[in-house]
């Protein structure tokens, strides 16, 4: 009973002083720790597969109007899954290892929003991004000297992918009638 | 204002009363953890006890299930004033991956009124201790609204000249 008391104590001694100093020292994380996850809204194309496999169901999507997507991101609600980096296209996404996210009004504190420039289609008028930066370019609003370009645009420019895929739809089954 | 309210009304010790408010059980672990040796938060003089009655600060973990509803409101009420209430995870925050499911209403923050909110899921260790740290008044929190976030780089950006 006393031998045992004394190990006990003896364990005690030899192991030090094991608490760790963390609020006064930083104590960062191990490499691939996932936190706050940073968007870079320069590279962001508003393509929303973010919101789509987001597991929380946090990045909202809104089109204000025909050239402009709002992301909001409630990330007070975040898992930290870093499954949005995973698939952004644009590697718009970094999972920093920033985990000091303690708030006291956490709503306000950890919303993130940001709103894209986008093309409309001419011809259902939805929001679509086009494909590379030079089709971007191309887009109506996007540049001040649009206005002289009207008129030349060719069958599929400024179209998006659903409209085109419809018409080529009807088109083979017209034909195949 | 709450933080000097704080540091008046609870110079001494806090001591936390923790409960699952429908938890996976993760969040409970690190707040265990966070009273082990190594994590040591009783050094800021915090004890867990036993019952509402003893307790200055409520820890909450988990969405708040429709269940835990009453039991939550009566627990609160059990809590001597003043008293904090401390969310504890993504899911007391706001609901987590579960805030539109069928059994929960909600994060922590639809039942009772929260104080502070520490982010993760679970978070670390470290993130609840500077949360305590943040609501001791002993540091400042790193997160800030997005108008303020924002003010640095709209300053850099240059106007287009033609
Ligand atoms: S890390 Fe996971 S939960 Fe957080 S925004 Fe990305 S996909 Fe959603
Ligand atoms: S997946 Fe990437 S590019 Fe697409 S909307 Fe999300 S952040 Fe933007
Ligand atoms: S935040 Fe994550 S670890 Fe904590 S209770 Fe919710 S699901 Fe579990």
């Amino acid at each position: 009973m006393i031998l045992s008391k004394l190990k006990q104590a003896l364990i005690c001694l030899l192991a030090g002083r094991v608490t760790l100093p963390y609020p006064a020292k930083p104590h960062p994380p191990d490499e691939g720790f996932r936190g706050y996850p940073e968007v870079d809204v320069d590279k962001c194309i508003g393509c929303g597969a973010c919101a789509a496999v987001c597991p929380a169901r946090l990045i909202k999507i809104e089109d204000l109007d025909q050239t402009t997507r709002r992301i909001t991101r409630l990330l007070e609600r975040c898992i930290f899954c870093g499954r949005c980096a995973e698939v952004c296209p644009e590697d718009a996404i970094t999972m920093t290892r920033q985990f000091e996210l303690a708030s006291d009004q956490a709503r306000q504190d950890l919303t993130h929003q940001c709103e894209i420039f986008m093309a409309t289609c001419r011809r259902c008028g939805a929001c679509y991004q086009p494909a590379t930066p030079l089709d971007r370019i191309m887009q109506p609003g996007f540049r001040s000297d649009e206005i002289d370009r009207g008129g030349d645009l060719c069958q599929y420019e400024n179209v998006c992918l659903e409209s085109q895929q419809a018409e080529n739809t009807t088109a083979t089954v017209g034909e195949g009638e | 204002m709450l933080e000097e309210l704080c540091k008046k009304a609870f110079f001494k010790s806090l001591w936390l009363y923790h409960t699952n408010t429908g938890a996976c059980n993760g969040c409970d672990i690190e707040v265990i953890d966070v009273l082990t040796p190594y994590y040591d938060a009783e050094r800021f003089g915090i004890k867990l006890v036993g019952s509402p009655r003893h307790a200055d600060v409520l820890i909450c973990c988990g969405p708040v299930t429709r269940q835990v509803v009453p039991a939550l409101k009566r627990l609160y009420e059990a809590v001597p004033d003043p008293k904090l209430v401390v969310a504890v995870g993504s899911c007391a925050c706001g609901g987590g991956i579960w805030y539109d499911s069928y059994n929960i209403v909600g994060g922590v923050d639809t039942v009772l009124p929260v104080d502070y909110y520490i982010q993760g899921c679970p978070p670390r260790p470290e993130a609840i201790l500077h949360g305590v740290a943040v609501a001791l008044g002993l540091l400042d929190k790193q997160v800030a609204p997005e108008a303020l976030r924002q003010l640095p780089d709209s300053s850099e950006s240059v106007p287009i000249e033609d």
